[in-house]
């Protein structure tokens, strides 16, 4: 099935006076893992609402491996998991339980909804909580239940609200590995403000503001967006010194001293790194740190999302 | 049909992981046990049928059904869990059913649990079952028509106690429908056929031919009919407002 797709056209919706997500078109094909991006409120939830049918479009629509999301709404939900922004559950009932519900909806039934359940709790290590109601667990394990719920029918397109939101390190990690290694034939979009995990988990992103798309990208073609992309920090004695000597030299585009820091940025296709290192053995420079920049995903979120706005 | 009873069954599950099955069923045998033997004066008319029982059915589904209807979506709202729900492959026709016959089983079993006032009245005397078997079948159509108010009352907000007072308000207008308090909103202005058609709303007097022992198929078909008319009403205000 390489013809596993999720196609938006013009996707609007609209709340009264608010534009919640503005004419959003994206085309998005199976292996690809797409991260939203965006400030709070851009519009990346609502846009997840309306993939997964349960906010109908006020305008364009939405195909999801070949089924309109309003038309034939049903057998699109039938190819999608969905964890919906902070993971709601039934709260009283037992995970096991819960899950062998969700089975049924998915059409599992009798033995195999509890087979389902089953390898589901096991995904997700919760072996060591299945008779205990949702509401008493973890924020770390309630979020697992709810990943459990969205991929327990093994569904061809993965649609996750914010994922690690909340959890610590540990558990971030688990669901990242988790996502990773479901991706290869699936298509998975989560959406999230943290941004290394875009570049943790995802092929491509979107950035989403007041629900335009601004950039779609790869993680690496964000962070190459970024002016720190190519510079070179150092941590240097007397660094108003070094700075001046550094700034003399062509490759430089501008030196910048913050909090210690000294950042040298280079002209178009400039490689710097170089000719500072060979500077820093020449004059002798007491160096205690020296760093080639890739680029900083927050800042490149920022000029993005604010340099849109003003 | 698989959908639908699927969500029955978690619905009915839900009810008795908590405490509200047991409070809802225990208050509700209580009531009807103070109203038919104090209030209703069982024993001192001499008369061996249930008359006393069943006339004051109207008035505590008044108030206990919203308490259980108030739950069933501005919970899934509160908790966020409608998302979950209503993105499954079912459709939401299949949701509010199922909702609403679990809700509406759990209050017949409730109504099947006062069983002991039925043995009591056939050990003192000797009524007419059909009568009782009628009423009973009534007092279930009744509760069930006042249950899928309740039900779309509590689609309209995420706060129970809103949905509460909201079916409280509406049931009470179609329990009383036939009285002048409401029909005389009506008249003077509104023809005699409106005003007609208003009192023929009432809960009360479809409910009192049935209890007589009369099953009308009007009466029957009039109860379905509000059911109907008040799921769809639920589902049509779901599929409006599903965000908040």
């Amino acid at each position: 099935m390489s013809d596993l797709s999720i196609e938006a056209r013009s996707l609007s919706k609209h709340y009264g006076q608010l534009i919640a997500v503005d004419q959003l078109s994206f085309e998005v094909g199976a292996g690809e893992v797409l991260g939203f991006l965006g400030p709070n409120g851009a519009g990346k939830s609502t846009t997840m609402k309306m993939l997964t049918g349960f906010l109908p479009p006020t305008a364009g629509s939405a195909l999801v491996n070949g089924h309109d999301i309003v038309e034939n709404s049903l057998a699109a939900r039938r190819c999608m998991g969905y964890l919906p922004e902070g993971a709601p559950a039934y709260g009283e009932m037992p995970v096991r339980a819960f899950l062998e519900f969700v089975a049924r909806s998915r059409g599992f039934d009798g033995k195999s909804a509890v087979r389902e359940a089953d390898a589901a709790i096991d995904r997700l290590n919760l072996s060591s909580v299945p008779e205990q109601p949702i509401e008493t667990l973890s924020k770390g394990f309630k979020r697992r239940v709810g990943l459990a719920q969205a991929i327990l029918h093994d569904p061809r397109v993965l649609i996750l609200d914010e994922p690690t939101d909340g959890l610590d390190p540990n558990q971030k990690h688990e669901v990242r590995d988790l996502i990773r290694d479901m991706s290869s034939d699936k298509i998975i979009i989560i959406s999230t403000h943290i941004l290394e995990e875009v570049h943790a988990l995802c092929n491509r992103a979107m950035i989403i503001a007041d629900g335009r798309l601004l950039v779609d990208d790869t993680p690496d073609g964000l962070i190459a967006r970024s002016r720190y992309h190519e510079a070179v920090t150092l941590v240097v004695e007397h660094p108003e010194q070094v700075a001046s000597a550094l700034s003399e030299l062509p490759q430089a585009r501008k030196v910048e001293l913050r909090e210690g820091e000294l950042t040298v940025f280079p002209r178009e296709g400039a490689k710097l790194l170089e000719v500072i290192t060979d500077a820093v053995r020449e004059n002798a420079w007491a160096v205690s740190e020296l760093r080639l920049e890739a680029g900083r995903l927050d800042e490149v979120f920022r000029q993005v999302t604010q340099g849109e706005m003003s | 049909m698989k959908a639908t009873s699927n969500v029955m069954r978690r619905e009915l599950s839900g009810y008795f992981s908590t405490p509200v099955a047991w409070v809802f069923i225990v208050i509700f045998l209580v009531m009807a046990g103070v109203f038919t033997f104090y209030i209703g004066n069982f024993y001192e008319r001499g008369s061996s049928d249930l008359d006393p029982f069943f006339q004051f059915h109207p008035w505590m589904y008044l108030f206990l059904v919203p308490a259980i209807a108030m739950r069933l979506w501005a919970e899934e709202r509160r908790s966020g869990t409608i998302e979950l729900l209503l993105t499954l492959p079912l459709t939401t026709w299949q949701a509010v059913l199922g909702k609403f016959l679990a809700a509406w089983l759990f209050i017949g079993l409730a109504l099947a649990l006062t069983f002991p006032v039925w043995i009591t009245v056939n050990y003192l005397g000797n009524p007419d079952n059909g009568v009782i078997a009628a009423g009973y079948i009534g007092s279930w159509l009744m509760a069930g028509g006042f249950l899928a108010i309740g039900s779309c009352m509590s689609a309209l907000t995420r706060n129970q106690v809103v949905a509460f007072i909201l079916s409280v308000v509406v049931c009470f207008a179609f329990l009383l429908s036939g009285l002048p308090m409401i029909t005389d909103l009506f008249s003077g202005w509104a023809p005699q056929s409106l005003i007609d058609t208003i009192a023929d709303f009432s809960f009360l007097a479809h409910f009192s031919t049935i209890s007589r022992g009369v099953i009308d198929l009007r009466d029957l078909v009039y109860f379905t009919l509000v059911i109907g008319f008040w799921l769809l009403a639920n589902v049509i205000v779901l599929e409006l407002r599903k965000a908040n």
